[in-house]
């Protein structure tokens, strides 16, 4: 399992290299400049800004001297927010945003398994039917879709919950967390019924069933761990989906978090957000994927098995 | 069979506590919800909570460049004059009284004695001095250094031209008395003192804190920054809001009504106008277009819309070929029914363009430059040897990518269309790709707006000067050049000047390197309990003449 870990991670690293190297390069080719606006900046004042944030050095120059503050682990000063840091910058967005995954992703579990264990315990019958047709529809429904629909029938018609803001007034978390945690809600359900409905039909179940167990027994102690190896799967990159695909829900409940300002960046030519963002997203989908190939490992005695002989 | 009762007692039971507990949770959400808002609890605490648009980048006066900023700043800080939100008139502030000399070169201003900065200090005319010198730092790169060009040499400090401050049109003659002089008699000087651009700046913090060209040190932050306004800097929470109190040692504090703002940055209008709904918001900052049906018609009262000093209009690429024949351009220009484009797709009350500066520059009027008129257009077209569009190569339009953008493009396309057979294709890019092209002259009609600095025909007009950084139409006329930078600046009267400058938009209108289309409007909702807010084409707010009226505050937006 150590082995197994250490290379993994140390495979990444090559992996997160590409990842800076490519997004250094590619948002300097990207056509129009972070200094660039609508009223004309005078060649002057442009010359002075590049001056101020080392753009006027040739580009291995910048390159280099960016590796080498990475190394530091210091993203540099954000161009759109002069008076910030893109450390600073994901130091206060980085809490609101996990918060919000975390509950999502807490929420996603708890309907989307149970929903799911539920159905695929009696497939092809109206309770099978009736929660995978919700969940078809959960994942149709996009988030920038969901969002006002929730707010406009909890917030502006039953008036039950705040519409926007984190934190700053009670149950303002309720709706970005329904928002964004449903739609992967409905993902689990799929998932972990195809991986119960699976699972019910293998030997050792029977097994279990022909042992004369209680069905609750089968089900916990059996088949779950069995029937659960492809939402945990699943559940690593979700998060990381989670953390840096927030942007929709937090636009439309004004939620100070990662996801907002990730995509501004890029619409700014921010450059040493967009770095930063990036590399920071990147890490955090490696570790996340890590993770959970490790938990699968552990949960699948076949995997365990399989990389014991490969070693 | 006691077994079995004893089961479904206990499921009885069990269902009873899981809807008690159901209708507790809902119980408590509900709680929650209602009543507590920002909007009656900021109206018993004299709190303002003002829609900001996007998130302020900094709080430095010479690195912002954006309108979110300058509305927090001008509640931190203070010119030598403000305006009067009503006629936007200079009315004293800083300075309690000025004087213009004969040739009307020389300002001489007064500070009264009770200006003080936040932190105790008196406020002098050597602040002044200070800060402009730093707002023209090269290495600073201040992108609003031009508003003080009309100060004698300052262009030539900020370009490093000459290095000795000294001989830039600024002297304090003592502690309360500074004097300006320009190059030029500018007739719009005292307005451009009102731009942040031109606040003093308390010199000790920002020493305190870094070297006075460096940008980005932490002088603006709450307990750091220090200001001469109405307000005071309490709270800035990333992203979530900005917080400003009373100066209680605000030379005018008598007058200031509200305990404090609290500025919101919502970049999402659909989002503003919801949290306006619910009772988050004072006033927002825009609507969005598809509400303002409902608003007219449900709540007008909550609905302000008045023109604003800005237009909405299509450059043309003069170098493209067929583009470079301003018989083409004039009659692409009569061929947009601009009321229909107003009234069917911007929808907003905008009044259609047919001059570039907007009317109601403090007297300026210019005289219409074409009318909509598609025969005269088709005559033209066929001309300049396009009978019926026939010959036209198909050419694109350019906007940045956008809904309500796209709407007035798809229907101009099909009015020339329409009226001159002519082929237009749409292409939309990301705003700096878009900002990219336009300055690199890759285009070959792309829409546009500009919103003027201060009240004067010349932040409309200067602009299209012969290789002015905003012209970016390859257009140039040396006669318009002339009456723009030689004749306007030394003419001797208002009248004087504003003849020159109706003649120039004559010769612009005349050749139409740019087709004005509309007026911008600006519009936004505002809670029937804020008081003395007065609409003008600025969107020009003194806060300090604010207060939130509690009798109306339970009115209105149910």
């Amino acid at each position: 399992m150590f082995y197994f870990t250490l290379n993994r991670l140390l495979q990444s690293i090559p992996v997160l290299l590409i990842v800076i190297t490519a997004t250094f390069f590619l948002v300097r080719a990207a056509p129009g400049g972070p200094f660039s606006a609508e009223k004309n900046v005078p060649p002057e004042v442009v010359r002075a800004l590049e001056a101020q944030y080392n753009l006027d050095q040739s580009i291995w120059q910048q390159y280099t001297s960016y590796i080498g503050d990475l190394l530091h682990g210091d993203f540099g000063p954000s161009f759109r927010y002069p008076g910030r840091t893109v450390n600073e910058l994901i130091a206060a967005g980085l809490p609101v945003t996990g918060e919000l995954a975390l509950y999502a992703m807490l929420l996603a579990v708890l309907i989307g398994a149970s929903a799911g264990i539920y159905a695929g315990l009696r497939p092809n019958s109206l309770h099978d039917y009736l929660p995978m047709s919700i969940s078809m529809v959960g994942i149709c429904i996009p988030s920038f879709l969901m969002g006002p629909l929730l707010v406009l029938f909890f917030g502006i018609y039953m008036e039950w919950l705040p519409i926007s803001g984190w934190g700053s007034s009670p149950g303002d978390k309720i709706l970005p967390t329904l928002t964004l945690g449903l739609g992967y809600a409905a993902f689990i359900a799929r998932l972990s019924r195809g991986g119960i409905l699976e699972v019910m039909t293998k030997d050792y179940i029977r097994t279990a069933k022909a042992k004369g167990l209680p069905v609750k027994v089968i089900v916990l102690k059996h088949a779950l761990r069995g029937g659960l190896i492809p939402v945990v799967a699943f559940l690593g990159p979700a998060f990381a989906g989670l953390l840096s695909g927030s942007f929709v829900v937090e636009t439309i409940f004004q939620i100070p978090g990662l996801g907002r300002f990730y995509v501004q960046a890029a619409f700014n030519r921010d450059y040493t957000m967009i770095l930063g963002t990036t590399i920071f997203f990147a890490t955090l989908i490696i570790l996340f994927n890590l993770l959970s190939d490790v938990i699968a490992v552990w949960l699948d005695p076949k995997l365990r098995q399989q990389y014991r002989s490969d070693k | 069979m006691f077994g079995f009762i004893m089961y479904d007692e206990i499921k009885f039971k069990r269902r009873q506590l899981n809807f008690l507990l159901i209708i507790l949770f809902l119980s408590l959400i509900v709680g929650c919800g209602k009543g507590q808002n920002n909007v009656t609890t900021g109206n018993l605490t004299g709190i303002l909570h003002w829609g900001n648009g996007t998130d302020p980048q900094e709080l430095d006066p010479h690195i912002v460049t954006g309108i979110p900023e300058h509305h927090i700043l001008s509640a931190l800080l203070e010119g030598l004059v403000a305006k009067d939100p009503k006629t936007l008139e200079p009315i004293p502030a800083v300075a309690k009284e000025w004087s213009i000399s004969k040739d009307k070169k020389t300002y001489t201003f007064k500070i009264r004695e009770s200006a003080l900065w936040s932190n105790g200090d008196t406020l002098t005319a050597h602040d002044f001095v200070w800060s402009w010198w730093r707002a023209l730092q090269p290495k600073l790169g201040n992108q609003y250094a031009y508003m003080l060009f009309p100060i004698e040499n300052s262009e030539n400090y900020a370009k490093g031209k000459i290095s000795d401050f000294s001989l830039v049109g600024v002297k304090a003659l003592d502690d309360l008395t500074l004097q300006v002089k320009l190059s030029n008699p500018t007739p719009y000087f005292l307005q451009l003192l009102d731009h942040y651009s031109m606040y003093p700046l308390h010199k000790a913090t920002i020493e305190k804190f870094g070297k006075a060209h460096e940008r980005g040190t932490l002088w603006t932050r709450p307990g750091n920054f220090i200001g001469n306004g109405p307000f005071i800097l309490k709270e800035w929470r990333l992203f979530k809001s900005i917080d400003v109190i009373k100066n209680p040692i605000y030379w005018d504090a008598k007058k200031v009504k509200l305990n404090g703002i609290r500025f919101h940055p919502i970049e999402n209008v659909t989002t503003e106008e919801r949290m306006f709904r619910f009772g988050q918001l004072h006033k927002t900052s825009s609507i969005p277009i598809d509400k303002v049906k409902t608003y007219k018609k449900n709540k007008p009262g909550l609905l302000k819309i008045h023109p604003y000093l800005g237009n909405y209009f299509y450059r043309f690429n003069t170098t493209v070929t067929h583009l470079s024949d301003k018989r083409v351009r004039r009659a692409l220009a009569m061929s947009i029914n601009r009321k229909e484009l107003t009234e069917r797709v911007t929808k907003g009350d905008e009044s259609p363009a047919y001059t570039f500066t907007p009317p109601g520059t403090l007297g300026y009027f210019a005289k219409d430059g074409f009318s909509f008129n598609p025969s005269l257009a088709k005559n033209l077209m066929s001309e300049a040897g396009y009978p019926a569009g026939k010959g036209f190569p198909v050419t694109e339009l350019l906007y940045n990518t956008s809904e309500g953008h796209r709407k007035i493009a798809v229907a101009i396309q099909q009015m020339w269309k329409k009226h001159l057979g002519i082929n237009i294709v749409l292409v939309n890019q990301d705003w700096k790709v878009y900002l990219d092209s336009v300055n690199t002259g890759n285009y070959a009609i792309a829409r546009a707006g500009w919103i003027g600095d201060y009240i004067d025909p010349n932040t409309f007009l200067d602009m299209w000067v012969s290789d002015g950084g905003n012209n970016r139409t390859g257009w140039s006329n040396s006669h318009y050049d002339d009456l723009i930078s030689k004749q306007a600046p030394i003419s001797s009267s208002k009248s004087e000047r504003y003849r020159i400058m109706a003649e120039a938009e004559a010769i612009l209108l005349n050749n139409m390197p740019v087709i004005p289309i509309y007026i911008y409007n600006s519009k936004s909702l505002v809670h029937p309990s804020v008081k003395g807010l007065e609409p003008n084409i600025l969107n020009y707010v003194l806060y300090k003449n604010i207060f939130l009226d509690p009798v109306t505050a339970n009115q209105g937006v149910e």
